[in-house]
């Protein structure tokens, strides 16, 4: 039989894969969030910055790439976010990826997971993204479901709470953050990978990077462009404040806190 | 209006923050149709199941649901939902499984989840969750035809296991999909110490320790003198003294005990979303301005290098 074209790529083809980490602008992790006093949402006028979980998931395309330059083709980061969330992007491209796609909504729509793993099958689908990298959750809405529903949209692997990522002859390794241990899986990809805290330490981006990052393309979507609305499904009732704990009882000695465990019957 | 509940177990034994779900489910006023998943070695966690305050108890024997994997169950759970109109509400516990799994349900369902809820209300369509770490409570209502929720263990008392009238089991067919990320292996912390999520004490140990021989010298014998065990803040577990199983937090367990001990924890927002419910919060730290003592019932002002082993040893 002769080697048709397509057999002959398909031969010689490197593995390339083409990346896509979607990220998420949060209020900064280090910041004191408070809630209004209308009782609707928490103060928004603070520092923002990229959700840390998703900072991890660059970091993670970044060595993949720097690891094996003939792996990854492309790092492509993605957001769901207000006009404001292009700073985010903008980080995400002076960390080292190439290009970015915004999806403008606006400024008091936080997107529920659902919506936003509608919109990112949307992108897959067009762009052909081989590896989703992404944060296991962002500190705000705390859902830690975004991931795992665009892998069952997709009906492809999932590895959740990934602590080690190896990618080699098209398959995807993952040592997964399970309760009591670790666990490893193995798949083919596509694959969505979610990120938790001890995959890498990400890096700063140098002012080279950040000025260079400022020419690459970020391409912008209207929520109105997509095929499908991005509305949520819950409705926000009220947000509070949490019940405030009465401590800040100091004692003096150590006989003093044996005394306090006795008295709660706990020795 | 009855509710599907995911049981989860491992070596034969029915997850703790199963319990909690389920008392979580009942609340939705209709019966509680219990699902467990897995090879025949769970035939004695299917026996534990059988004790469960359930009406139904349905058996999907298959290899395939063996680690709980994703790509297999969420297609049971949807399959099971579909088939029965009268279940409206599918629940199972917010743990590493419960995250993993439902999620993924919820969007083969075309709903939205409802995950790591504190309460639920006017029988399961209201619902209230903590946001940015616990430092807000957000209430919800949901009118979607199908709630997909996940439980935070610690917001509610698990339910009574040892009904005498044992449920029937009911076999159903597995639902013959491809496991895209299969189990290839796993590494378990092995300890003889109680299990840090469900846990009735806890002793957790922060930066403060300065190196991972510290931690074991200082935080294993007043553990092991209360029977607790043992935690740590994410900055221990990132400075490698602790093993990262062990990270209490808004990312790591989430925990509420009847007794927290913060030793040389200055308690981090992101720590404190992690214990803040705990009953009785003693903290050691030798800052006198460290947060932790804004929370803590029984706060020590020293230095845990002499504090702590006086402690156990007044414990012991």
């Amino acid at each position: 039989m002769f080697p048709t074209r397509a057999n002959l790529l398909r031969a010689s083809s490197r593995v390339d894969i083409n990346v896509l980490v979607p990220i998420k602008r949060c209020i900064d992790y280090a910041v004191k969030v408070r809630v209004n006093p209308d009782g609707k949402g928490v103060d928004n006028t603070v520092k923002h910055s990229m959700n840390p979980f998703d900072e991890i998931a660059v970091e993670e395309a970044i060595r993949l790439r720097e690891k094996n330059k003939d792996l990854v083709d492309s790092i492509t980061a993605i957001t769901v976010g207000p006009q404001k969330a292009q700073d985010t992007l903008r980080t995400a491209l002076a960390m080292g990826a190439d290009k970015a796609i915004h999806v403008q909504v606006g400024d008091q729509h936080n997107v529920e997971p659902l919506q936003v793993a509608k919109t990112l099958k949307h992108f897959i689908n067009r762009d052909k993204f081989e590896l989703v990298l992404m944060g296991k959750q962002a500190i705000d809405g705390d859902e830690n479901a975004t991931g795992q529903m665009l892998a069952g949209l997709l009906d492809c692997g999932q590895a959740t709470f990934a602590s080690s990522l190896q990618i080699a002859d098209g398959k995807a390794t993952v040592t997964r953050e399970i309760d009591g241990g670790l666990e490893t899986v193995q798949g083919n990809l596509p694959m969505i990978v979610t990120t938790d805290l001890r995959l890498n330490e990400p890096r700063y981006a140098s002012l080279p990077n950040i000025m260079k990052a400022k020419k690459k393309p970020i391409e912008s979507v209207k929520e109105t462009e997509l095929p499908f609305d991005l509305k949520n499904r819950l409705e926000t009732v009220k947000v509070a404040e949490p019940a405030q704990r009465t401590g800040g009882q100091k004692v003096d000695s150590v006989d003093d806190v044996v005394q306090k465990m006795k008295e709660k019957g706990l020795i | 209006r009855d509710a599907l509940l995911y049981l989860e177990h491992r070596d034969g034994k029915l997850n703790a923050g199963t319990l909690s779900a389920l008392t979580a489910a009942q609340k939705v006023n209709g019966k509680v149709v219990g699902v467990i998943a897995g090879s025949e070695s769970i035939s004695s966690a299917i026996d534990s199941a059988r004790r469960l305050p359930l009406s139904r108890l349905l058996v999907a024997h298959s290899e395939q649901y063996d680690h709980h994997p994703p790509s297999t169950l969420a297609p049971l759970l949807k399959t099971l939902m579909e088939k029965d109109d009268s279940l409206t509400h599918l629940f199972a516990a917010h743990t590493a499984v419960g995250k993993n799994v439902l999620p993924r349900a919820a969007a083969l369902l075309d709903t939205s989840i409802i995950a790591d809820i504190l309460s639920l209300e006017d029988g399961g369509e209201v619902f209230t969750r903590g946001i940015y770490a616990g430092n807000a409570i957000s209430t919800v209502k949901s009118g979607e035809s199908r709630k997909v929720v996940s439980v935070r263990a610690t917001a509610f008392d698990g339910a009574d296991s040892s009904s005498s009238d044992q449920v029937v089991v009911e076999e159903v067919a597995p639902v013959q999909v491809k496991d895209h990320a299969p189990h290839v292996s796993e590494e378990m912390t092995l300890t003889a110490r109680p299990d840090l999520g469900s846990a009735a004490r806890v002793v957790s140990g922060g930066r403060a320790l300065k190196s991972a021989e510290n931690f074991g010298s200082i935080i294993e014998p007043l553990a092991d003198s209360l029977g607790a065990a043992i935690g740590a803040s994410r900055a221990a577990v990132d400075s490698g003294y602790a093993d990262n199983s062990l990270q209490v937090g808004q990312t790591g367990k989430i925990v509420a005990p009847e007794l927290y001990m913060a030793i040389g924890i200055s308690g981090a927002i992101q720590h404190l979303a992690g214990m803040k419910d705990s009953k009785l919060i003693v903290a050691v730290n030798k800052d006198p301005e460290a947060p932790i003592f804004q929370i803590a019932d029984v706060g020590l002002v020293g230095d845990l290098f002499q504090v702590v082993p006086e402690l156990t040893k007044k414990l012991s």
